[in-house]
């Protein structure tokens, strides 16, 4: 990346509670819930806003061009908009483009909008399994139910320390998401209950349990970004952007369990992202990671891939207790994706919440020692990645 | 502000079935092309590390339709966002690429094949809340139905001057190699073929259409490095109308007239009238020609029917590639007209070249009835 335009910053965070239904409730109205607790989050009104970016998988409620009704909510009446998509990720594409939008110069202060009502989707399986190449691919795809991760974790360190390590980060996250109102799903578990929810938790697909999933969740997410001018004046707590990047793979998604297996999306966006901006040892430097993890086994492997770890690191971390809220480096702070899975949100949620970690606002859940250099991922397609650096000081 | 070019395009034929080729070929197909016209690589440090995509997951009828393109246009291991509006956004978008700093070139593809649905209406219904609006039937023709008659009355347009504009638009369509429908028909003849959808009649709409195509942008800096004589991009703007028809003035053009007014500030145009010397604009059907022209501020407001009786069409170099009316797919029309604007500013566009052109202006339209519009404004 050449040098940034200029800088930009999070003035304006709004969300609603993540639920299984809201019946009382139609798209642009919970969209407009978000919009509503997002301007005033930054003191700031309608007028102030200059653009506004929104996403979601179009295909999900089966709305096409969604942002067209949803006007009624998102406050785009008479503005600019950007409607820019990517599954999964979509939740952070739209706060990458809302970033580049400001950082242009072309905008000074963007509204992003990100959102899911998954109720309406009827069966998110299915909806994930459309993506699937409808000659080659779509009769093997079972939406995003997979066990190919929990085998390969399984055949490197063995079933009962893997399946130990899985159960652990999903109590683990459960913890955290207790202490969330936001959070969808808040089972109160407890550690001592790991073998049994190992035995006993229903199967998906192969060593993949229901309590490994993430959710099927209905909400909305909306954040403010403003130029580096108008967020100091704005904003007695703006949180910086330092940098972003995403990596897209193929669809050939079998690629990735081949015999010699290719270097992960989320393994190259690190690499390349902490290279640039000359961060060394990412344990070290960062002070909490929201991770889209849409599984315990998922999350599990991708501790070693985001933080560029060897062998068994990742799991020892898991084990000692490094991940959780009063760890080292907290993980999911907020629940995480297994807690809350409002698919176009989601992504933007995991922002949202490492920005709300910065501000010290996080509210219960929030980390006990002060949170500077925050990390977010998003995950979606065919094995994608969108990483994000956030910065409570303009120092780097 | 910094500037951004466009270096070189690449456009599919446009058909209205092309069955015989998926669409990950036709993007190979505009891919290769511009590639052999520019030299361009992706990766690296002087390469493309940031696409930026246009496709639509209803006409794929595959949810996250940018997965199955992914390979394609150049996507793996890079990073790729998609424009899900109509794809001249794409463009605006791909420019904040640029001025943010995070790129230098950004590769631009986009595709839409119209003929794998059913019908383009059970697609655009979908665009209505599954309340109100979606079981009265509404679907972007229907709707351009109402807009039709709203405007017709306003601007006392004649079955004539609809005539008019779809005989001139299939008259260029001959000229221009990768149009759709270059069957030449006389004014009788659409005067008086079936109604499709009061008052449009079947040959004041355009006909089914799948394609691709593909752009190359760059900072001022790199633009050189790929072409002579880059494009620049001197103003975009777009905006949003209301969704309820009842709560639009259907003939108004509110959200066109201040897409347009955001672009011709950026661009440092006052007066397009004296500026502006070539119009691409998406006019899905006949009647659209004269309205968006009236939101451009090339004809005053209610005159779209003494416009078109005085030629003003022509004097505007207003869609010389056929345009939308002779068959361009709906996510993507606006795109074509960019490419169009392009080759001619380039003085690359062949049989339909005009003469002395340096700024164009490119318009799209997403949604029903044009409740969003975008304005894109080059200069050579």
């Amino acid at each position: 990346m050449a040098e940034k335009n200029r800088n930009v910053a999070i003035i304006g965070i709004g969300q609603t509670e993540y639920s299984s239904h809201k019946e009382y409730q139609n798209q642009p109205e919970m969209i407009n819930e978000a919009v509503r607790a997002a301007l005033k989050d930054a003191n700031l009104t309608l007028d102030d806003i200059d653009c506004i970016v929104h996403g979601n998988m179009e295909l999900f409620e089966s709305v096409f061009q969604p942002d067209m009704w949803h006007v009624l909510g998102s406050g785009a009446f008479g503005k600019p908009a950007f409607r820019i998509t990517t599954g999964g990720t979509t939740g952070a594409t739209v706060v990458c483009a809302a970033d580049n939008l400001v950082a242009s110069g072309m905008f000074d202060i963007v509204m992003a909008i990100g959102f899911e009502k998954l109720q309406e989707a009827g069966s998110t399986t299915a909806g994930i399994t459309n993506m699937a190449d409808p000659l080659w691919y779509r009769h093997k795809q079972t939406g995003a139910l997979t066990s190919a991760e929990a085998n390969n974790i399984i055949e490197e360190f063995g079933a009962d320390r893997a399946r130990r390590a899985a159960m652990k980060l999903r109590i683990m996250m459960d913890k955290n998401a207790t202490l969330n109102p936001r959070a969808h799903r808040r089972f109160g578990l407890e550690y001592d209950q790991m073998e049994d929810l190992m035995n006993t938790s229903p199967p998906l697909v192969g060593e993949l349990r229901l309590i490994h999933m993430c959710s099927q969740s209905d909400g909305a997410c909306v954040m403010i970004f403003a130029c580096e001018e108008k967020a100091k004046a704005i904003s007695s707590h703006p949180v910086w952007i330092r940098d972003h990047i995403a990596v897209h793979k193929e669809e050939m998604v079998a690629n990735n369990y081949a015999y010699e297996r290719p270097e992960t999306s989320h393994h190259r966006a690190a690499s390349q992202l902490f290279a640039r901006n000359g961060i060394t040892d990412p344990v070290e430097y960062f002070d909490v990671f929201e991770m889209y993890d849409p599984s315990s086994w998922w999350g599990l492997d991708w501790i070693r891939e985001f933080f560029l770890l060897k062998d068994d690191e990742h799991i020892r971390m898991v084990e000692n207790d490094e991940l959780t809220i009063d760890g080292k480096l907290p993980l999911n702070p907020s629940g995480g994706v297994t807690s809350s899975n409002p698919i176009g949100a989601t992504a933007m949620a995991r922002v949202a919440e490492v920005a709300l970690q910065i501000r010290g606002e996080a509210g219960a859940h929030q980390i006990k020692k002060e949170v500077k250099h925050g990390l977010a991922s998003g995950f979606g397609g065919t094995m994608w990645t969108v990483l994000i650096m956030l910065e409570k000081d303009l120092d780097w | 502000m910094k500037r951004v070019a466009i270096c070189a395009v690449a456009q599919h034929k446009i058909e209205s079935d092309i069955w015989y080729k998926r669409f990950q070929g036709m993007l190979l197909d505009v891919l290769e092309d511009l590639q052999q016209q520019t030299g361009f690589v992706f990766g690296g440090d002087k390469g493309v590390n940031n696409i930026v995509s246009c496709s639509d997951d209803f006409f794929d009828a595959r949810t996250i339709s940018n997965n199955g393109v992914c390979d394609a246009i150049g996507a793996h291991y890079r990073g790729e966002d998609k424009m899900a509006q109509e794809g001249l956004n794409g463009i605006g978008y791909a420019m904040s690429l640029i001025l943010s700093g995070h790129d230098e070139v950004v590769y631009l593809p986009a595709h839409c094949k119209e003929s794998q649905s059913e019908s383009r209406n059970v697609i655009t219904n979908q665009a209505y809340d599954p309340f109100y609006c979606r079981c009265l039937g509404l679907d972007f023709l229907n709707v351009a139905g109402l807009q039709a008659r709203a405007y017709m009355n306003k601007a006392k347009i004649t079955e004539e001057q609809l005539a008019k504009v779809v005989v001139r638009a299939r008259q260029w369509a001959a000229r221009n190699p990768y149009a759709n429908e270059t069957r030449q028909v006389e004014l009788g003849d659409v005067m008086y073929s079936p109604m499709l959808c009061d008052p449009i009649r079947t040959l004041h709409a355009y006909p089914v259409s799948d394609g691709a195509v593909a752009l190359l942008l760059a900072s001022e800096k790199r633009a050189y490095e790929f072409t002579d004589n880059p494009v620049w991009i001197t103003g975009f703007g777009n905006c949003m109308d209301s969704y309820f028809l009842g709560d639009r003035d259907l003939a108004g053009n509110f959200a066109l007239k201040r897409a347009a007014a955001q672009a011709y500030k950026m661009a440092g145009i006052k007066n397009p009238k004296k500026k502006v010397n070539l119009v691409e604009l998406m006019d899905c059907y006949a009647y659209q020609q004269p309205l968006w022209l009236e939101g451009l501020g090339l004809c005053a407001d209610g005159m779209g029917g003494k416009f078109i009786d005085d030629y003003g069409p022509a004097q505007y170099n207003v869609n010389l590639s056929g345009g939308m009316l002779t068959g361009r797919p709906l996510m993507i029309g606006g795109l074509y007209g960019a490419v169009e604007a392009v080759l001619q500013l380039q003085g690359k566009a062949g049989e339909h070249q005009a003469a002395d052109i340096d700024c164009a202006v490119v318009h799209s339209t997403t949604g029903g009835a044009g409740q969003f519009h975008t304005v894109l404004v080059l200069e050579r």
